[in-house]
């Protein structure tokens, strides 16, 4: 992995605005290998915007994008996905009449000769699953369409640790699920941090992101309010920052 | 496949290196059986359908069953599986040819026109009435994925249009012989009694040793194989199917003792020749996992990385590729081309696609389905046609049969929205 202590991610004052309404002003952001970094805040804070100018989706209109230390340009996804940056959407775009090996392939097929590589893919299917203690899937030759939700999430995920990637950003993964596959899921964000990812996490379950995230970062009407350590924050607080009682601007460097 | 799967998560007893839950033959037929009563039940139904439809005109018809009706069944089949084949890599990404027949009637037209009048051999002008198929579909292709015409109008265009340019290319009232014995060949001639022997040994051959192979793959890289008794219930069920019909064919079927009317089609080689290798593209390679992605979720294709609209206008191009073969044996099996030549089949071949399992929303389906699909339409069109039924009937019929494919078809997608599966 990279160097300790170089941020594998850091915007550096992003904004961006949609003709009058500017949605991020003077943004700053860290995201750290090994560690899960929370975004949160109310609706229309600028979260979305904030990720799809990491996913190349929607380039912001001024500020620095260092990536691993190195100032970059994210104009596209490709770009995006060339640096290592994976982006897991809410709606997840899994193939359903596809199974598990064949969806967390897609694209980039193992190849022997002329035809598909069908046993290795499976077996590194399995491995990268078992990597990340997932447990809720029997076999990863069953179709989408016959898992529940948060098996989709499961393969979604894992998906983006086949790939080397060296960030990972999950929109609301926990947002369609039942009690005890949220907790499968935040299980495998954690344990995917551990593997020496950079992972951000945006949610809006407080009690999740304080239970799984290392830092938590706070957007409010586009700027970024708090950059706090979990361990050092509650409920109450992360909601007043939320919700504006207690406006604090803290800058991200003085916070780590 | 379709194992129950616990809709909670707190299953903790699995092995880590455990892959695959391995069933016996009788967990895997209830399996099986459960999905044709969720509606993913494939060809089972048509192969179910065609049986019976055997069964009852053989009943009802003395000539029904007899070698000669059974050779005849499969040459008249055989242009239609081949467009169907078609057909199915274009349903399969959600789209439809309408255009397909035309294509097939266009595709002869040339042929025939091409080898009178430019005096070229005969190879060449197969070679390049294929070619204008294949460059056919690349046109459709290319207004679908690039213009963003549906298909249904794009080839409901080609339909109108290249009938004109047939009658054109034929002129008015024009009738042309096939002459070239390589064509005639296609659906005339029949594999020697050795000959035919033989692919049945290969068929059957191929089956086990593939599936002996892909088991040894496995275990060799740790992952559990399903029941050996799967392999030798297939072994044992091609081998009986393809034995049988091959003794059947061998033995003589001409009504004049000079002339030794025996044989495995040529047809049936020839729908194998393509049937084969195409499966492969869609089962063993890269190719054939995107087009089953685009035709699942184009987005989530798109994401991934996988150029969707060059797969769709190479879809198309295969698709009218294969029409313009079966155009070619169509020609070989009627012996002449007119102007109006292909104008009806491609619906047939639709339905034998739909028939056969595949499913109109894309996604859902094999090769293997269009045989299945196309042999049900031919019986139909067969046995009706020997029972000296008005040829309404004939019509009203497949018409039927066909609706009831499509029914299944969306009550299964249906069923699969409401529960998730």
């Amino acid at each position: 992995m990279s160097t300790p202590n170089v941020p594998v991610i850091e915007l550096k004052s992003v904004a961006k605005s949609f003709g009058a309404v500017q949605v991020l002003s003077g943004v700053n952001f860290v995201a750290m290998a090994g560690q899960v970094t929370a975004l949160v805040g109310d609706n229309g804070a600028g979260k979305s915007t904030l990720i799809k100018g990491m996913a190349g989706v929607q380039a912001y209109d001024s500020g620095t994008i260092l990536f691993e230390g190195n100032e970059v340009q994210i104009k596209s996804p490709v770009d995006a996905s060339n640096l290592g940056i994976e982006v897991v959407y809410q709606d997840l775009a899994l193939c359903d009449n596809l199974d598990v090996v064949q969806n967390m392939f897609l694209g980039r097929e193992l190849v022997r000769s002329i035809s598909i590589d069908d046993e290795t893919m499976e077996q590194k299917a399995t491995k990268t699953l078992a990597g990340l203690s997932v447990r809720n899937i029997s076999s990863v030759r069953q179709k989408v369409s016959s898992l529940s939700g948060g098996q989709r999430q499961t393969v979604a995920i894992a998906r983006s640790v086949l790939w080397e990637n060296k960030l990972v950003i999950l929109d609301e993964p926990t947002a369609a699920l039942g009690v005890s596959q949220t907790k499968q899921v935040l299980k495998m964000v954690r344990n995917l941090a551990d593997t020496g990812l950079a992972v951000i996490l945006i949610s809006h379950n407080m009690q999740e992101v304080l239970a799984v995230a290392d830092r938590i970062h706070v957007l409010r009407l586009g700027q970024m309010v708090a950059n706090v350590k979990a361990s050092e924050s509650n409920l109450n607080s992360i909601v007043s920052y939320i919700t504006g009682a207690e406006n604090l601007s803290i800058s991200g460097e003085a916070a780590l | 496949m379709s194992k129950k799967q616990p809709q909670d998560s707190n299953q903790t007893n699995l092995d880590d290196e455990k892959t695959f839950e391995v069933l016996t033959f009788k967990q895997e037929a209830a399996s099986f059986l459960n999905g044709v009563r969720q509606g993913r039940m494939g060809s089972f139904p048509a192969l179910i359908g065609f049986l019976v439809l055997v069964v009852l005109f053989s009943f009802l018809s003395p000539v029904f069953f007899t070698q000669l009706n059974f050779a005849n069944l499969l040459q008249q089949s055989a242009p239609l599986i081949i467009l169907a084949m078609g057909l199915v890599f274009i349903l399969l990404i959600a789209e439809i040819d309408l255009s397909a027949g035309v294509t097939s009637g266009l595709a002869s037209a040339i042929f025939v026109v091409v080898l009178k009048n430019l005096g070229i051999p005969w190879w060449l002008a197969i070679i390049l009435s294929l070619l204008i198929g294949v460059a056919i579909g690349l046109a459709i292709g290319i207004m679908v994925a690039k213009v963003g015409i549906p298909s249904f109008v794009v080839t409901l265009a080609a339909f109108l249009a290249f009938q004109g340019l047939q009658l054109m290319v034929i002129g008015q009232g024009g009738l042309y012989r096939v002459e070239t014995p390589a064509i005639l060949a296609l659906e005339n001639d029949n594999l020697s009694v050795g000959l035919g022997w033989a692919l049945a040994v290969i068929l059957v051959g191929f089956v086990l040793i593939n599936g002996l192979a892909s088991r040894r793959r496995r275990t060799k890289n740790g992952h559990a194989n399903r029941a050996i008794s799967i392999l030798y219930f297939r072994v044992a069920t091609s081998a009986l199917v393809v034995f049988t019909s091959v003794y059947f064919l061998n033995l003589p079927r001409g009504s004049n003792p000079e002339f030794q009317l025996q044989g495995v089609p040529v047809a049936v080689l020839v729908v194998l020749v393509v049937l084969i290798p195409c499966t492969y593209l869609l089962n063993r390679t890269p190719f054939g996992i995107h087009v089953y992605a685009v035709g699942g979720n184009p987005e989530a294709a798109r994401r991934a990385g996988i150029n969707v609209s060059s797969l769709r206008i190479i879809i198309f191009m295969i698709g009218s590729g294969l029409a313009s073969i079966s155009g070619l044996m169509a020609a070989s099996r009627v012996g002449t081309v007119d102007a109006a030549a292909g104008r009806t089949i491609v619906l047939s071949g639709v339905a034998a696609a739909v028939v056969g399992g595949v499913s109109l929303f894309g996604g859902r389906g094999k090769l293997t389905d269009a045989v299945v699909g196309g042999l049900v339409i031919a019986v139909i069109d067969n046995g009706l046609g020997l029972l000296s039924l008005p040829a309404g009937l004939n019509l009203a019929v497949t018409g039927g049969v066909l609706l009831m494919a499509a029914t299944a078809d969306a009550l299964s997608r249906k069923h699969g929205t409401l529960t998730g599966r």
